[in-house]
């Protein structure tokens, strides 16, 4: 898919970058892990960079998202401080959250973004409750809600597009359909086969893409986002993509083949992006340009985060209400 | 403010009818949801006239969600509304746990105070004469022990309204216990406009021998109690908890520090129920005062029989209590 007026060349080369910059942010956490500087655990979105990248383009700047536990791509693509969000993944006073969040629960109220989700399908009816209130207040912006397939097998996918059908809510529903809820397929645990066929028993539009093409994204994204802000109730697109690395960082990845992997690789959304770039006369010595100046980045991010302070006992104990 | 006559005593369920008919008109961003809350009124007739008076803007009513529509009011609240959610019946309470533990309570600390979540979850706990396993229970200490929400659970007309005030102007999460058997009892209530702080017990019955302590429906069984000891010379102080979470310590300390000796009372099972927190309190700061064992008397640890017949045994009793006066006093 080609498609210039869409997406102009600067702002496609500015997915591109954004992309880039989700990839290489958590390859650098995937090495702080290795090396012991992170606790707990991890959900790598490597591989699904052209979903959060593609919608939220498609979207307003202050449009409100709402995340899940795979979320770092989501507060990137937003346009967070990639510092604070990995002091925050580090643990440190000065990350998003103060360290008290972490990875799946992290908010920037200043930049509407509402919060990763550690809950699966946790996420979905405050989605719909932000929406609510969008449009209770009477304010023009929409409700992006990300989620994975395994949240769709939840109650609360159900009952909130149930409720925002009803209510006419702005509210898009996003699945990041990966394949896999941790290891269970999709083919095991979602009987109609698709997410977005589910969406005609909520009476909303629903429309399906390549996850992995970052101008199918748009495309897809843009339309169902014109739907809601009309007015005219939710929307929900599926995104057909794939997480490269396990569902969290201690899996070995049994329940699928190196071979189905090898074949999403052929198809990564950086590659073809590129591609689409040098398609427009971009040359490959400034997509390396682009490349190393995200690297640059990168290492600074890490150098800072790394020597952010951490918070002290009263920071722990304290702020449990308002 | 309410037309009515101030010295006419009015239903427990027509004061919280009250409060949400003054914040309704009061604040524009408190909103109602729940099932049934419209033209029917609500289950047990709460939301009466609210409907008419404020349409279904304001009263959204929902689908049969619960866990959902729960944190559609978690979802508002973050966006600045001030939405008043009700549960039918408490034990439904259990398909919202997740949006109460996991979003309500923590989102303001995990997400370093750039949001609060002022939402109030009113619902009726208690059993009422044959409603049966999964409409009968007090689940009050299901929430004793998350942190970041507030539990209240009051006793009298008077306190309801003033609490649910205060309660849906709190910026918290506020889990907000009714109960279906004080909803038909009736006491003098202000008409004047008056809001009661959320974290203060109230000393309904002043005594010197014994402290009952009890929250919700037990408050008025206590009282009869303290009555019934009253010929025999016995003077009962009775504390209404009214804050199950926080508790008010230090009401708790004061009057045990005075009498000796507690008795807590309440509907809910009394294995991991809140009359064991307030008897640790009693343990960790009254120890040089005490006279006798703190005792307990609570739900057997057995669900609500159906039976009306079969239900008085489960439920703590009149009884109950006054045998455990007896017992602490006779130590």
């Amino acid at each position: 898919m080609l498609n210039d007026s869409a997406c102009p060349t600067p702002e496609l080369t500015e997915c591109f970058r954004k992309m880039l910059l989700i990839r290489y942010f958590e390859e650098a956490l995937s090495d702080l892990f290795s090396r012991n500087m992170v606790g707990g655990t991890s959900h790598f979105c490597i591989g699904q960079e052209a979903c959060a990248v593609g919608v939220v383009s498609a979207g307003q700047p202050d449009d409100v998202i709402v995340s899940n536990h795979r979320g770092h791509g989501h507060l990137l693509a937003r346009g967070l401080d990639p510092m604070r969000v990995m002091a925050e993944l580090l643990g440190r006073k000065t990350g998003y959250c103060g360290g008290r969040g972490g990875s799946q629960h992290m908010c920037a109220m200043d930049l509407a973004f509402l919060g990763t989700n550690g809950i699966t399908g946790g996420g979905i009816p405050i989605a719909t409750g932000a929406a609510f209130a969008l449009k209770y207040q009477e304010r023009p912006q929409i409700v992006i809600a990300f989620f994975g397939d395994g949240a769709s097998n939840q109650g609360t996918f159900h009952e909130s597009l149930n409720m925002a059908s009803l209510w006419k809510l702005p509210v898009l529903y996003v699945c990041e359909n990966n394949l896999y809820g941790m290891s269970i397929s999709v083919s095991s645990s979602v009987a109609s086969g698709t997410v977005a066929a589910r969406a005609p028993a909520y009476n909303m539009p629903a429309s399906s893409c390549d996850g992995m093409d970052i101008l199918a994204v748009r495309d897809h994204a843009a339309p169902l986002i014109e739907h809601v802000r009309s007015g005219a109730g939710p929307a929900l697109l599926e995104l057909h993509t794939y997480r490269y690395c396990g569902h969290s960082k201690n899996d070995a990845r049994l329940y699928r083949t190196r071979e189905e992997e090898a074949e999403w690789h052929s198809r990564d959304c950086l590659d073809q992006a590129a591609n689409l770039l040098r398609e427009r006369g971009i040359s490959q010595a400034e997509i390396d340009a682009i490349k190393q100046a995200v690297n640059v980045d990168i290492e600074r991010i890490v150098d800072e985060a790394s020597q952010q302070p951490y918070g002290d006992q009263d920071h722990a104990l304290g702020g449990v209400y308002a | 403010m309410p037309d009515r006559d101030a010295a006419d005593p009015i239903y427990f369920s027509k004061a919280v009818n009250e409060a949400l008919d003054e914040e309704l008109a009061r604040d524009a961003s408190v909103v109602l949801m729940g099932e049934d809350i419209g033209v029917y009124g609500g289950a047990f007739g709460v939301t009466r006239g609210l409907y008419e008076k404020y349409g279904p803007k304001r009263l959204q009513e929902t689908p049969i969600s619960e866990n959902s529509f729960v944190g559609v009011a978690v979802g508002a609240a973050m966006m600045g509304l001030k939405p008043v959610v009700e549960i039918m019946f408490m034990d439904f309470i259990a398909l919202a746990l997740d949006q109460i533990l996991n979003s309500a309570g923590k989102l303001h600390y995990m997400y370093n105070g750039q949001v609060s979540v002022p939402m109030v979850v009113r619902t009726p706990g208690g059993a009422k004469g044959g409603y049966g396993p999964s409409h009968s229970q007090m689940l009050s200490s299901l929430f004793v022990g998350i942190p970041g929400i507030k539990v209240v659970a009051p006793s009298t007309a008077a306190a309801v309204k003033g609490l649910l005030k205060s309660a849906i102007r709190d910026p918290n999460p506020v889990v907000f216990i009714e109960n279906k058997r004080l909803y038909a009892q009736r006491g003098d209530v202000p008409t004047g406009e008056y809001c009661l702080p959320l974290d203060k017990a109230i000393v309904s019955a002043k005594g010197q021998d014994v402290t009952l302590f009890a929250y919700s429906a037990m408050v008025p069984i206590c009282l009869a109690v303290k009555d019934s000891f009253a010929a025999a010379g016995v003077s009962i102080e009775v504390v209404d908890l009214v804050s199950l979470q926080p508790l008010d310590r230090a009401t708790i300390a004061e009057s045990v520090g005075r009498t000796g000796r507690a008795v807590c009372v309440e509907e809910a099972c009394v294995t991991g129920g809140v009359g064991a927190e307030v008897a640790a309190i009693i343990a960790e700061e009254c120890m040089d005062c005490l006279e006798a064992p703190v005792l307990r008397v609570g739900a057997k640890d057995v669900p609500i029989a159906a039976s009306p017949e079969l239900e008085k045994f489960v439920l703590p009793s009149a009884n109950d209590i006054v045998r455990a006066v007896r017992r602490t006093l006779e130590w």
